[in-house]
């Protein structure tokens, strides 16, 4: 490796090179390359069923992949051992497509539960950072008492999103976080991810379809297509990419070269 | 010929890598016991859980199983004038077998039903991905706290069991039989060995075992939404049934064969 190659390592946060994994005889990401600087809120879009949850899901060490390298400030994290591993997820924080959140325990608990049982923190130290994120996100401590299955969508996604902040990672994933909700949620989410992403300091790495999210919270988007990342820029040039998959993609048009694989009736 | 050798083969296989797989998981399970961070609290709630709150349907169970074993094994026994063993046989029968069996059973469907639900609904939410990304193990939070439940739970909820049996036995045998109360405790008294129970509460609690594995394990690997759910719940109760049947003779011709 190269002097400039390793400073420029040295800067990445998040570096996959040559990624593949597939389920059974269907390849879903086939040598994927993508890099994350620190700081930086990468978005990668694509449409349903490209591969976007598998990439992250690889990143995050849920999935494991096939062949390929992926490196968390420089260390490689494909191979790693299980303690390795619990040591990583410190790192991580993670805002799941359905929320996720854990339906036996309340709404505090929830925020509070890798604090607790990943860290140790002593219950009610755990509970006041709890309560502080919950507020960070405009939910009052009242809600903190309540069960999962006692709120709407839009505050589920609004725990989760306190959840995943809530031991201040140094990079979160945000898996399609406006899936769902009514625009205005919608737009109350993605203001909140831009603010509690910017608090924490950390990295943000979001996959979504929805582009006005998308446009808002990136400072630079990437797009996989067929396993494959096929553009990624700044977020500025995402309607000048001259890419006619990205093109087609961010207007949203039937006809074009990215064609739904429909079955006939 | 060769197609139908290759499917035997096939089968074959199959079965050695699924029980390689529930091999591999138990022990994923267990190897958590002997590192920190425990959840002696999350512990004491499935013992709570799958024990305590189990006590009405077992406790039902074997009081009924307990008189009928005394009515049918008078009826036997009377054709050979032997009906004074009627108290030992209820005794023997309820201690060493039908004990342990009938609880495992009845847990099997309570309980481990209720974990593969559980563990299945978690897995298809991303509930697991989630305990995962927050640094916590599922296999020490969700998997071990089951399996030693299970493990510590069945030896006591099958001695309570073992007590109801019997007093079913007794009731209809001095109500209903006829035999005077004294010499039928006296007869239960005196043919129970400490090893008849023992042997009972082994096999308890290698059958609790059994019905937390099967619902972990069944509920852990469950895909595919409602559906998988439903399914992980049929397979934990079925599997773990029909293991704790197959367990049971193995357990028994090791205490108990020639």
């Amino acid at each position: 490796m190269s002097d400039g190659a390793a400073s420029k390592n040295a800067i990445l946060k998040i570096s996959v090179r040559g990624l593949r994994k597939s389920f059974g005889a269907k390849c879903v990401l086939d040598g994927v390359d993508i890099d994350c600087g620190v700081g930086e809120s990468l978005v990668i879009i694509g449409g349903s069923g490209t591969g976007k949850s598998v990439l992250v899901k690889c990143i995050l060490g849920l999935l494991h992949p096939e062949a390929g390298s992926i490196r968390i400030d420089g260390v490689e994290t494909v191979g790693a051992s299980r303690a390795e591993r619990t040591a990583l997820m410190h790192k991580f924080g993670m805002l799941f497509q359905g929320s996720a959140l854990f339906d036996s325990l309340r709404v505090w608990e929830n925020v509070a539960f890798g604090l607790i049982q990943g860290r140790g923190m002593e219950r009610a130290k755990a509970r006041r950072i709890a309560l502080e994120k919950l507020a960070a996100v405009g939910l009052g401590a009242e809600v903190g008492e309540l069960h999962p299955a006692e709120l709407s969508g839009g505050m589920q996604k609004r725990v989760a999103l306190a959840r995943a902040i809530a031991a201040e990672p140094e990079i979160i994933f945000f898996d399609e976080p406006t899936t769902g909700l009514d625009p205005i949620m919608a737009d109350v989410i993605n203001d909140l991810i831009i603010k509690c992403v910017r608090e924490v300091g950390a990295t943000a790495v979001s996959i979504t379809h929805d582009m006005v999210s998308a446009r808002k919270i990136a400072d630079r988007v990437a797009m996989l297509h067929k396993g494959k990342i096929i553009w990624q820029g700044p977020a500025g040039q995402i309607d000048d990419s001259n890419n006619p998959f990205v093109d087609q993609f961010v207007h949203g048009h039937a006809e074009g070269p990215i064609q739904m694989e429909l079955r006939a009736v | 010929m060769i197609a139908f050798l290759a499917s035997v083969g096939a089968a074959f296989l199959g079965f050695l890598a699924a029980t390689g797989r529930l091999v591999r998981f138990a022990l994923m399970g267990l190897a958590a016991a002997f590192s920190p961070p425990f959840y002696p609290r999350l512990i004491l709630r499935q013992i709570v859980y799958m024990g305590y709150f189990s006590l009405p349907v077992v406790g039902l169970t074997a009081i009924f199983t307990g008189m009928v074993l005394a009515l049918q094994s008078y009826t036997g026994f009377a054709r050979f004038n032997a009906e004074s063993a009627v108290a030992t046989v209820v005794v023997l029968s309820v201690t060493r077998e039908l004990g342990p069996v009938i609880a495992g059973l009845m847990v099997a469907g309570r309980v481990g039903a209720a974990m593969a639900a559980e563990i299945g609904t978690m897995r298809v939410t991303d509930q697991i991905d989630a305990m995962v990304t927050l640094s916590t193990d599922p296999f020490r939070y969700l998997v071990l706290p089951r399996l030693l439940a299970g493990l510590l739970s069945l030896p006591l909820l099958v001695l309570v069991a073992d007590i109801i049996g019997v007093f079913g036995g007794y009731i209809v045998g001095t109500f209903k039989l006829g035999f005077n109360p004294s010499s039928y405790l006296t007869q239960t008294e005196t043919y129970l060995e400490t090893m008849d129970v023992v042997s009972g509460l082994v096999k308890a609690g290698v059958f609790g075992f059994i019905v937390a594995l099967m619902g972990c394990y069944h509920g852990y690997h469950s895909r595919g939404g409602a559906e998988g759910v439903g399914q992980a719940t049929t397979y934990a109760v079925v599997s773990a049934s029909i293991m704790i049947l197959l367990s049971n003779y193995l357990l028994t011709a090791a205490f108990f064969g020639k």
